[in-house]
């Protein structure tokens, strides 16, 4: 298993998890004992061919998907033992989400949209609207609140995206190609927001993705591969692209 | 979330017209329909609406609706009159006559004759003169549509513009000469044709002479009489029918909704009004909540829990119905409202806006509850997966 490289406690445990996907006739096996553990504080980066599991893994995780399989353990505990009322209360308390196509409602503003996890949680708008302004002034678009989503870049929306992932202060934060929407340059800065804002005492970040360029930013790069966590890495050094 | 949940219902606003305007036609289709169908039916029984003081209408047994004439003999009033529970009975005459006018002018008209003595029959609103002026000579009451419209002059006698008939005015019924001594207003016929009263004794002067003149028999109940036995007592002893007011009102739609095709007119406008607002506006609904799915979803991840989703799809559709009725409703109203009166049978009874409620509502619950099944259905890691 992988070398922890810190002595946080920690925040994944997860042993021998399988996943197995069921369509008729059809088994497809997504993972076949996946082992990982993160520390809090960490951010690692779960990378690999398409089909490897990664997704699968990281919803497992972040108590989207039930295993099949395994142990798993997430801030000491078992999503799957929740109930799916108390796992719904549970994500929403201690999971923040990066989503791959940001998922920003068109017809709210992005403070709206960034205040929703809190109004979730119940607070009341006024001031879950005025925690979601100093988030967006924390990614840098400050004094932008009540722009619509769609009058923004896309690397502006998906700093929205994260503004709203961390707002409510979540203790895990699952990324999914958080990227793949966004150009390499625009992409990188992205990151090393969610490298900055992820990796804070306390949080740990888990962040799916194909994208080399970003690989620098990470405590760890895990490689996955038929269902299975193939090796765990030290990041490598930054590569220098011209910006695209 | 309600805010949310609204604002994501506003923002869209094409999809949003495009409900409303959906669901107020919807809305507007089946309430005017239903408005005209009522009004239609209740025209065909105007003229007992507009004659209160008898407890019992008294008919031919075959006598299927108000208008189907099956003349009684003249002894049927006294046989009436001499049965226990009958404070007394009056006879009734109704036909169609031909009217000419001075200017020469032909119109068939509906004569309405009631009793000289009592003038039981006549009509509730007078206009200009007086019921009582029907005892003098050749006296008739004129309604005042009529005396606008059919019975208007294009040459009074003596010169002029073009008027209205009024008192003084005078007509040949059957070639026989009536003096106009009142104006009243009646409810309009459901076959529009002008109604004119006068005394029974005078109507038999003006129609036709047949054996059996006697249209009807107006019987008022002695008090503390038992209108059933009293009913049973007529059928018994005379082997004539009697009904209440509402029984002969009854009766007289009951005929016109099952031997007519009106009822099947009037409801197939109705039923494709339903369905505009099923395709319309239950189809755009889905769709919204289709469109949105993705954002209902990522909520979903984020911990939104089933019942907060659910409400908010909830307070979507029953906005959505409530403008879409709103709109609709007062759209048909201001249609009836801006119709000059007695031109189009239209009549808006309280339960017409229940029903084009029931209707919208069952439209939005429908698609509502689809989107809401396909809200439930959703797994938030599909949103997660951008699938």
């Amino acid at each position: 298993m992988d070398p922890v490289p810190t002595d946080a406690p920690l925040a994944v445990s997860a042993r021998g998890v399988g996943k197995r996907y069921v369509t008729g006739d059809t088994t497809v096996v997504a993972l076949r004992g996946a082992d990982l553990e993160v520390h809090s504080g960490e951010m690692v980066m779960l990378v690999g061919p398409s089909g490897c599991g990664k997704t699968s893994f990281i919803s497992i995780i972040a108590g989207l998907l039930s295993r099949d399989d395994g142990a798993l353990e997430v801030l000491g505990q078992d999503p799957a033992k929740l109930s799916h009322e108390a796992r719904t209360r549970w994500r929403l308390r201690n999971i923040g989400f990066v989503f791959q196509q940001f998922n920003l409602i068109p017809t709210l503003s992005i403070a709206e949209n960034v205040a929703i996890p809190l109004i979730l949680q119940g607070v009341d708008r006024v001031t879950a609207c005025a925690r979601a302004a100093e988030a967006l002034r924390e990614v840098g678009l400050g004094g932008r609140e009540g722009s619509g989503p769609n009058l923004l870049s896309g690397g502006q929306q998906q700093r929205v995206a994260i503004a709203r992932a961390l707002v409510n202060e979540p203790r895990v934060l699952v990324c999914d190609e958080p990227t793949s929407a966004l150009d390499g340059h625009t992409g990188l800065r992205v990151m090393e927001l969610v490298a900055k804002m992820g990796r804070r005492p306390g949080r740990t970040a888990i962040i799916v993705s194909h994208d080399e360029r970003i690989y620098h930013l990470a405590d760890r790069i895990v490689h996955m591969d038929d269902g299975r966590v193939d090796r765990v890495e030290k990041p490598p050094p930054r590569v220098h692209h011209a910006a695209t | 979330m309600p805010i949310f949940a609204l604002k994501m219902l506003f923002g869209d606003s094409a999809r949003f017209y495009g409900m409303l305007l959906g669901l107020a036609f919807s809305t507007l289709l089946i309430s005017q329909q239903s408005a005209i169908f009522v009004g239609l039916m209740t025209r065909t029984f105007g003229f007992v609406t507009d004659t209160q003081q008898p407890d019992l209408w008294i008919a031919d047994p075959v006598q299927r609706f108000l208008d189907d004439n099956k003349p009684l003999r003249s002894t049927s009033v006294q046989r009436i009159r001499s049965i226990t529970g009958i404070e007394w009975a009056v006879p009734l005459y109704k036909g169609l006559l031909s009217v000419a006018l001075p200017d020469g002018k032909r119109q068939m008209s509906q004569i309405i004759g009631v009793d000289d003595a009592s003038l039981i029959g006549g009509p509730a609103r007078m206009l200009e003169g007086s019921l009582t002026d029907l005892r003098k000579p050749d006296a008739i009451i004129v309604d005042i549509r009529a005396s606008q419209r059919e019975f208007r002059m294009t040459k009074p006698p003596g010169g002029g513009p073009p008027r209205d008939l009024r008192v003084g005015d005078t007509m040949e019924l059957n070639d026989r000469r009536a003096e106009v001594v009142g104006i009243c207003k009646a409810t309009q016929t459901f076959q529009s044709q002008p109604v004119i009263y006068t005394t029974y004794n005078r109507a038999m002067g003006f129609a036709p002479r047949e054996r059996r003149m006697v249209t009807m028999v107006l019987a008022g109940l002695s008090p503390g009489a038992d209108v059933h036995r009293v009913k049973d007592t007529i059928r018994e002893k005379t082997g004539l029918w009697a009904y209440t007011g509402d029984e002969f009102a009854r009766k007289t739609v009951g005929y016109w909704m099952s031997e007519t095709g009106i009822p099947i007119n009037f409801g197939t406008a109705i039923v494709l009004g339903f369905f505009v607002g099923v395709a319309v506006a239950g189809q755009m609904f889905y769709n919204f909540v289709l469109d949105n799915l993705k954002y209902f979803g990522a909520m979903k991840a984020m911990g939104a829990s089933r019942w907060t989703l659910l409400g908010m799809v909830c307070l979507q559709a029953a906005t959505v119905a409530f403008l879409g009725f709103g709109i609709g409703i007062g759209s048909t109203c201001a249609f009836g409202l801006s119709l000059p009166e007695g031109r189009l049978a239209f009549r808006m009874v309280w339960q017409i806006p229940l029903i084009a409620a029931g209707a919208v509502t069952l439209i939005c619950t429908a698609s509502a509850a689809l989107g809401m099944w396909r809200v439930l259905r959703l797994d938030p890691a599909d949103v997660f997966k951008g699938a």
